[in-house]
């Protein structure tokens, strides 16, 4: 039978965002140089309105659901809903970048069409069915943030990071790819509804310790790049040194892709053997909240406390893996959108404080800080008490969603630890609190100028929505329920 | 609209409104508050007349969906044991924002505006019939209290406010494991609804769920409570705290635990309660005790009131475990006693830090011959404090000791030591105080009461008087609600019941 490979009208929009971002991006990088040094801003414009137009085309691809390139992608709910996910946070990170940059007097479009690959990257991890597909996502996403991360050539700090991301990144992504090969070796095929088919099928007799051995490799490069335990050591090395907005975007984007791939592998193809997977990833979901918990009481670095509070995140997240049923997947999505709005809502407050060169950024620089700018401190607060899980924030309907599906699947005793995990959290989240409310200002302490618009609109928007989900939780967990059926 | 939603409304509103007043005008934002406090506090009156009418069911219900799945609903009521809480509370508010007025004078919008956000709270959990409900309610109510202490406090608030916070914190965490657990095998957070369901033998818990899910509801009351011992962060927060914020915590927020005991712990797992009854009764006498020994040897006036708590809150809990009808009628009376003539303590207490900047008893003597009125209403709440007849504590340890001797005369011999410990320590606290020698410091620092601290001090005393005297105004609501609960916890599910449930599960 004579294949037709020429893809048809409906693929090429399903692949649309994913064009879009990488015309632009190139478009960018052709710009680059043709631009004065006082044309720069309009690069953050360009890509600001790239990815709002991404999200329209997301939206448009997602009301017609269905695969693309012979299986290679599949846009669905699941994947509509990560993509414009990712493609928000892609927006707001863009929003807090923009005075950074100037700032540090690195404004480029480089900066600009990196991210926007990088983004690219996200969304098709997002909607990838297949595991090579998901590899050169995965790929595309990772190796443009390795650059991101020392992006400021000239700091210390930021060659660090970029080099430990480098070289621990690329270790644990050939882990990934050894299992991807192992799963082929096995099961003949790379697409992720076919595994899952050949695993369900009694007839294939296929060989149990080669499938557990091969997705356990998997779990490495999956556990890497969320930052689970015992594979988490990068993040806060890598966090904190790398510019406050790139942090923002790597451990906010990157997880949500990560969590979404993740997902979809466990609860696609090796579906079938959960039996052999679940004990793992139920230790690895302990371990993480605890390490992330227990590290971050005794950090004094801003941005260090908000790695290990994005490590103990990627626990709860993977309490409802371990789950593995529809609700616990629509509880990580749900989640996953919380974590974004308080973790982009911080990092806004995170970049605003450190200024140039960023100097503040330890927590005794917020000390005083609901005097210096009240209304700052106000909504640190709120972001604060969303990750603590304090009801009528988005934080505690996250929390409540993903305990409930581990209950449902009988995991008490997860539960249990996840909700005493939470307790200890309460402690470092409510110290910053604490130095912002409880503590005077420091002696000389150098003015702070009222934020700058980008860095409002972030902090206001995602403060309205933290709330808006902590009191009407249903609109995103509706979608979410019903994107969460698409995964099996 | 239902009263209940109004009566959550005006302090939300209230809240809302003063953030948005200017910052630099105390006076407006106090008198503001002063008014929205009030009027909060004579709308709940309304809320008498409909539940008296029949305070055994629950009355003024609102029910409406917040979230369609998992099925949260927005169901409030009101009921005999709940009604005078909610009075205690919206009470208290008016005047703790007169006791700060002067007090208070750093960042006076934010800790009005938290007064309001912590009514809010504690009138949502008091009137809450969804079990999501009250347990977004009991976390709200832990916020503003977390910042009244930390900001406000005294010294060590810090400290303090993150003890308290974090105690409250873990307990709940295991609360809201329980509630879901709940859920997924009833598939309702609602309590009456709930309650249905057991007694219809549709819903069947075998007995270590009962008793492991008493337990995590257990744990979170009983620090809240706080019952022995789990109560070392009380001390602590209400030592520090500012004095509006002790008496809110010691006057309300402590019967937030007692209460959830009697709304849920009792009614939902009345096998478990039993079951547990005699350690927590043990616990709650060492409690009594023990409470009562350190109060005597607190060098700190505002320690040894905090102490004197633990030792009142441990009769409450003994009360209400007797299972008996004067014992729950006891232990609720006596909830609302403890909050009339703790506050009042607390209150007079920061009336002389505001004088001598000082807690500490050696800092003081002879009070009395510069404020004698002062003192006067200090020896009056004194004694109410101690269970002296005529006066409210009396009439809630009598009846709990009554109910404690029908159950076992050990735990009335051993709980009324506690009585005799009162006297001991609060009396020499008023002689070491009051009376003596007059120091020079003392003499010329002690203006007798102003005319905002008689307006304080004087409907808290008539109260102590009048819940002392006329029992009957407030005890009948309680005591129907008492008979009903105890009635239903006697009622084992029908058997035929137990049997048709089980073998659905079989079927399943």
């Amino acid at each position: 039978m004579p294949a037709n490979f020429m893809p048809t009208a409906q693929e090429y929009l399903r692949f649309a965002p994913e064009s879009l971002l990488i015309l632009v991006g190139v478009l960018l990088m052709i710009l680059e140089p043709l631009s004065g040094p006082d044309g720069k801003r309009k690069f953050a414009v360009i890509s600001f309105a790239a990815l709002a137009a991404a999200i329209g085309l997301a939206i448009m691809a997602g009301m017609d659901p269905g695969p693309a390139f012979s299986g290679l992608l599949m846009v669905d709910g699941f994947a509509t809903f990560f993509r414009v996910l990712v493609l928000a946070i892609g927006m707001f990170v863009i929003l807090i970048s923009t005075n950074y940059l100037k700032i540090e007097g690195h404004e480029s479009g480089e900066y600009y069409a990196l991210l926007l690959f990088s983004v690219v990257g996200q969304c098709l991890m997002a909607a990838s069915n297949d595991l090579i597909m998901l590899f050169i996502g995965l790929e595309c996403s990772s190796i443009a943030s390795y650059v991101l991360a020392g992006y400021l050539r000239d700091d210390k700090r930021n060659n660090e990071s970029a080099l430990k991301y480098f070289l621990l990144g690329s270790f644990a992504t050939a882990f990934l790819l050894y299992g991807v090969a192992w799963t082929y070796g096995t099961t003949g095929t790379t697409n992720l509804t076919a595994i899952r088919a050949f695993l369900m099928d009694p007839a294939h007799h296929a060989n149990m310790v080669v499938v557990g051995a091969a997705t356990a490799l998997m779990f490495v490069g999956f556990a890497f790049k969320v930052s689970a335990a015992p594979f988490q050591m990068w993040a806060p090395d890598v966090y904190q040194g790398a510019p406050a907005p790139v942090t923002a975007f790597m451990s906010i984007g990157s997880k949500a892709a990560a969590f979404a791939m993740f997902v979809r592998v466990m609860m696609t193809a090796f579906e079938p053997v959960k039996d052999r997977w679940e004990p793992l990833i139920w230790i690895s979901a302990l371990a993480t909240m605890t390490i992330g918990n227990c590290a971050a009481l005794r950090q004094s670095n801003l941005k260090r406390l908000l790695a290990y509070s994005s490590i103990a995140h990627a626990g709860y997240l993977m309490v409802a893996i371990t789950a593995h049923s529809e609700i616990g997947t629509a509880s990580v999505m749900f989640y996953l959108t919380s974590y974004a709005l308080m973790s982009l809502g911080a990092f806004a407050i995170v970049v605003y404080i450190a200024r140039k060169g960023e100097r503040f950024v330890e927590i005794q620089d917020l000390a005083g800080l609901s005097e210096r700018q009240p209304l700052v401190a106000a909504l640190f607060v709120i972001f604060l008490l969303s990750f603590t899980g304090i009801p009528l924030t988005a934080g505690f309907f996250g929390k409540f969603y993903i305990f409930k599906a581990a209950l449902d699947s009988n995991l008490v005793w997860l539960a249990v630890l996840g909700m005493l995990n939470s307790a200890v959290a309460a402690y470092y989240y409510l110290r910053l609190i604490v130095v912002m409310y409880m503590q005077p200002p420091a002696e000389g302490a150098e003015e702070l100028l009222a934020p700058t618009i980008g860095i409002r609109v972030t902090m206001l928007v995602t403060a309205a929505l933290t709330i808006a989900l902590g009191i009407f939780p249903s609109f995103v967990l509706d979608l979410a329920g019903k994107s969460a059926a698409f995964v099996r | 609209m239902n009263l209940l939603d109004i009566l959550l409304i005006l302090p939300a509103a209230g809240f809302l409104l003063t953030l948005f007043l200017p910052k630099d005008n105390p006076g407006l934002i106090r008198n503001f508050v002063f008014g929205v406090s009030v009027v909060t506090f004579v709308f709940s009156l309304l809320l008498i007349g409909p539940v008296m009418a029949s305070p055994e069911r629950l009355a003024l219900e609102g029910n409406s969906s917040w979230i369609e799945y998992p099925a949260i609903r927005y169901h409030v009521a009101l009921d005999g044991l709940s009604l005078w809480l909610v009075i205690l509370s919206t009470f208290l508010t008016p005047i703790v924002t007169l006791v700060s007025w002067k007090y208070i004078q750093n960042r006076v919008k934010e800790f009005y505006a938290f007064l309001l956000a912590l009514l809010l709270g504690v009138l949502g959990v008091f009137i809450a019939q969804d079990l999501f409900l009250f347990f977004v309610f009991w976390e709200i109510s832990l916020v503003p209290m977390y910042f009244l202490v930390g900001i406000w406090g005294h010294d060590k608030r810090i400290y303090a406010a993150l003890k308290f916070f974090l105690y409250t914190m873990a307990g709940s965490a295991l609360m809201l494991v329980a509630i879901i657990y709940l859920y997924n095998k009833s598939g309702t957070f609602d309590i009456p609804l709930l309650l249905d369901m057991m007694a219809k033998g549709r819903l069947v818990l075998t007995g270590a769920e009962a008793n492991w899910l008493f337990l995590a509801f257990f744990l979170a009351f009983a620090i809240k409570v706080p019952l022995f011992p789990l109560h070392t962060w009380l001390p602590d927060a209400h030592g520090e705290a500012p004095t509006a914020g002790s008496v809110m915590l010691a006057s309300v927020l402590l019967k937030l635990g007692t209460y959830g005991l009697v709304r849920v712990c009792l009614p939902l797992f009345p096998g478990a309660a039993r079951d547990n009854a005699n350690w927590i009764i043990v616990l709650a006498i060492a409690g009594i005790i023990y409470g009562a020994l350190v109060a005597m040897v607190q060098p700190n006036m505002k320690r040894l009131v905090a102490y004197s708590s633990v030792s009142h809150l441990g009769f409450v809990v003994l009360g209400i475990f007797t299972f008996t009808q004067v014992g729950l009628d006891g232990a609720v009376y006596q909830m609302l006693n403890h909050g009339i003539s703790t506050g009042a303590l607390f209150i007079l207490v920061g009336m002389l830090y505001e004088r001598r900047h000082s807690l500490e008893i050696s800092d003081f003597g002879g009070v009395a011959t510069a404020a004698p009125w002062l003192s006067t209403m200090f020896v009056i709440t004194t004694l109410a404090s101690v269970g002296l007849p005529l006066l409210n504590n009396f009439v809630g340890e009598f009846l709990i000791l009554q109910a404690a001797i029908q159950v076992n005369f050990y735990y009335a011999a051993f709980a009324a030591i506690g009585v005799i410990l009162s006297a001991v320590y609060m009396l020499w606290m008023v002689q070491r105080v009051f009376y003596g020698v007059t120091p020079e410091t003392v003499k010329h620092h002690m203006p007798d009461l102003t005319s905002r601290e008689w307006a304080i001090i004087v409907p808290l005393i008539a109260l102590m008087v009048w819940m002392g005297i006329g029992t009957q105004s407030f005890l009948p609501p309680i005591s129907a609600n008492s008979a009903q609960l105890l009635q239903a916890m006697k009622q084992p599910a029908p058997p035929s019941a137990v049997q048709a449930a089980k073998e659905s599960v079989h079927a399943r």
